[in-house]
């Protein structure tokens, strides 16, 4: 939008001058002057983001390579070589587990507040507290799940971390998931009960697959999210130096875990892994991003 | 409709021919059990957490949030478990977090809504979206090899410049290996952006076009349409990002943990080693036993607690906005 006034044809004709040069040299320079800081704040988020994305690259891509990828993590920080190989299998098995159980829960999670709940006072404060449940601290849902898990099967598991990643994915899964419930139109619920389809029916054969293109993508930005927790994963997963498939028997560990663990550490060989880690993860989260972008872009439900 | 002459022949015919009663009812009850998923995880939550930090809060009685040592194995006496410490290293790096992010946050937000070229809009977003995407572990990796070093002169130089001023001098004290109070809240800064700016974005863009129009019409600048249509109208809705952004700012644990130093200490000084209760947790988690683990769930605790509050009242201030917003568009 510009502010540029209309052409002042009156002025040639004696009446007031309303262009952009009539301005008092005060309001003008104002103006520049905060045209100029909303342009620097957009520059201060991009500087960041670029340094991050540079020092990743640069510094992942020296330790890259297929055996960083596939060998054991070497048990003493010191040593040289080694890879990530278990981390990696963590990430994903952790990861998966956890999307596994939260996101058929909060799209039907979903599915109350949008088609049964609406505007009940119950509905309403589910709502507020999923919105609250995202802001509790990855911590928080570790000790949690340390508590109420770990402590009770008396093992660290992939599969406490799963729980905890699982608790953090599950209000985001359910507010996007509402979101797209709600750019349904009516009129296909409605088409479908008068065909004579109760509301079960209605609302799994219908109203699901219609909004399917978008819960998958929330879903799986915040499968991308809960990709990169670090926290609950330090405290309930344990550590392991060879990969471990078995989510319910034997410690496990993670990409970010092993980033946290080798970059507090101040040798090269560990600090180098944690860039490499660092770079893998990253790749990991950004796919799972690229592809939710994309599932959005292109079958997205067209707004009213 | 009255069901009291139904005969239950009939109640069966009905079943039968409209699909499954029952199913309905058990689809309605399930949805309904994974909504209050949500309610009974904050209640477990809550309810386990204080449990198991309770030895800690026995032993220390109000003195957990009023006494700054944190002495976990002493040579002597009792441990003593004082969370002041990291509660005072919690606030100070969220402040400095909210000082650079909320002008940098507010002015992307306009730039998204009042200001960007069509184009240049998209990638400005996905500038944001990155920004979210990137973990925070990452951050904190770049914040401990990169950017701690890379602080360390400017920190000096202006511990030098302004270090002799009186009063403010104090915030600027000596330069130890630049993991500080400062780095780390230049990080959580980095951090806590994306999501003030989305919230801020979404409040700023339900400020009524007339509104914006009449202001322009009567020959307002742009910077003083922003500051006289936008800005009164949204002001209670950035009150609620702001808060938001604190409550994230306050949780995060591993960049904190990485680059804010480790040390005991409450100090004026910007630029000493501190700690902050997240951090503390994750940190000292796997050596604990005992009433030390019960004192770190009991950190956890007052974390979960504050966080709640500050989101709940936060969720309020925001829906508040927007539905004032939304009545008065005409």
């Amino acid at each position: 939008m510009t502010v540029t006034a209309p052409p002042a044809t009156r002025s040639a004709a004696g009446g007031p001058d309303l262009t952009r040069a009539s301005l008092a040299g005060r309001r003008r320079f104002t103006n520049h002057l905060a045209t100029a800081a909303i342009w620097g704040a957009l520059l201060l988020a991009v500087i960041p983001l670029a340094l991050v994305a540079y020092t990743v690259l640069s510094k992942g891509a020296g330790v890259m390579s297929l055996s960083f990828l596939t060998e054991d993590i070497p048990n003493s920080y010191r040593r040289e070589g080694g890879g990530m190989a278990p981390a990696i299998v963590g990430t994903l098995v952790i990861t998966g587990a956890a999307a596994l159980m939260a996101i058929p829960l909060g799209v039907f999670g979903a599915v109350y507040l949008n088609e049964y709940g609406k505007q009940k006072p119950l509905a309403r404060l589910i709502r507020l507290m999923a919105d609250v449940m995202t802001g509790v601290p990855s911590i928080v849902m570790g000790l949690f799940v340390y508590i109420s898990w770990v402590l009770l099967v008396g093992e660290q598991t992939g599969f406490a971390g799963a729980l905890a990643l699982a608790c953090l994915m599950l209000p985001v899964v359910i507010r996007s998931s509402e979101e797209m419930l709600r750019l349904v139109p009516d009129e296909l619920r409605q088409a479908s009960m008068a065909l004579g389809a109760r509301k079960w029916k209605t609302t799994l054969t219908v109203v699901l697959p219609a909004a399917i293109s978008g819960i998958t993508s929330g879903s799986l930005l915040a499968v991308a999210r809960a990709a990169g927790e670090t926290a609950p994963i330090i405290i309930v997963t344990g550590i392991v130096f060879s990969p471990n498939w078995n989510l319910f028997e034997g410690s496990n560990t993670a990409l970010p875990a092993q980033i946290f663990r080798n970059a507090s550490t101040s040798f090269p060989a560990a600090q180098d892994r944690a860039w490499g880690a660092a770079l893998t993860l990253i790749v990991i989260v950004l796919g799972f991003t690229v592809i939710a972008r994309f599932i959005s872009s292109r079958f997205a439900i067209k707004e009213r | 409709m009255t069901v009291t002459n139904e005969s239950p022949a009939a109640r069966q015919a009905l079943n039968r021919r409209g699909g499954n009663a029952v199913g309905d009812r058990l689809f309605s009850w399930w949805t309904l059990g994974t909504g209050l998923l949500v309610l009974a995880i904050l209640g477990l939550i809550l309810i386990t957490t204080v449990r198991e930090a309770w030895p800690a809060f026995d032993a220390m009685g109000l003195r957990f949030l009023t006494e700054r040592i944190w002495d976990p194995n002493p040579a002597a006496g009792d441990a003593i478990f004082g969370a002041l410490s990291f509660a005072y290293g919690t606030a100070i790096s969220s402040l400095i977090a909210l000082l650079f992010a909320v002008p940098v946050s507010v002015g992307i937000a306009l730039f998204l809504t009042e200001l960007a070229p069509r184009r240049l809009r998209g990638a400005a977003v996905t500038v944001i979206d990155l920004l979210a995407a990137v973990p925070s572990v990452v951050f904190g990796l770049w914040g401990i090899l990169v950017v701690a070093p890379a602080l360390v002169p400017v920190y000096q130089w202006m511990h030098d410049v302004l270090g002799g001023v009186p009063v403010l001098g104090r915030l600027f004290g000596p330069v130890g290996s630049g993991r500080n109070f400062m780095t780390a809240g230049l990080i959580l800064a980095i951090m806590v952006t994306p999501i003030i700016t989305s919230i801020t974005r979404e409040v700023f863009s339900t400020v009524p076009r007339a509104d914006k129009d009449a202001a322009l019409a009567l020959g307002a600048t742009r910077w003083e349409m922003i500051r006289g249509a936008v800005f009164p109208h949204s002001f209670g809705g950035v009150v609620g990002a702001v808060m938001l952004g604190l409550g994230r700012a306050m949780g995060e644990t591993i960049a904190v943990a990485l680059v804010i130093g480790g040390a005991t200490n409450i100090t004026a000084n910007l630029f000493a080693p501190g700690n902050s209760m997240a951090a503390v947790i994750v940190q000292q988690f796997g050596e604990s036993t005992g009433t030390f683990t019960a004192a770190l769930i009991g950190l956890g605790v007052v974390l979960f607690a504050m966080t709640v509050l500050i989101n709940v009242f936060a969720q309020m201030v925001v829906r508040r906005a927007e539905a004032r917003m939304k009545g008065s568009v005409a």
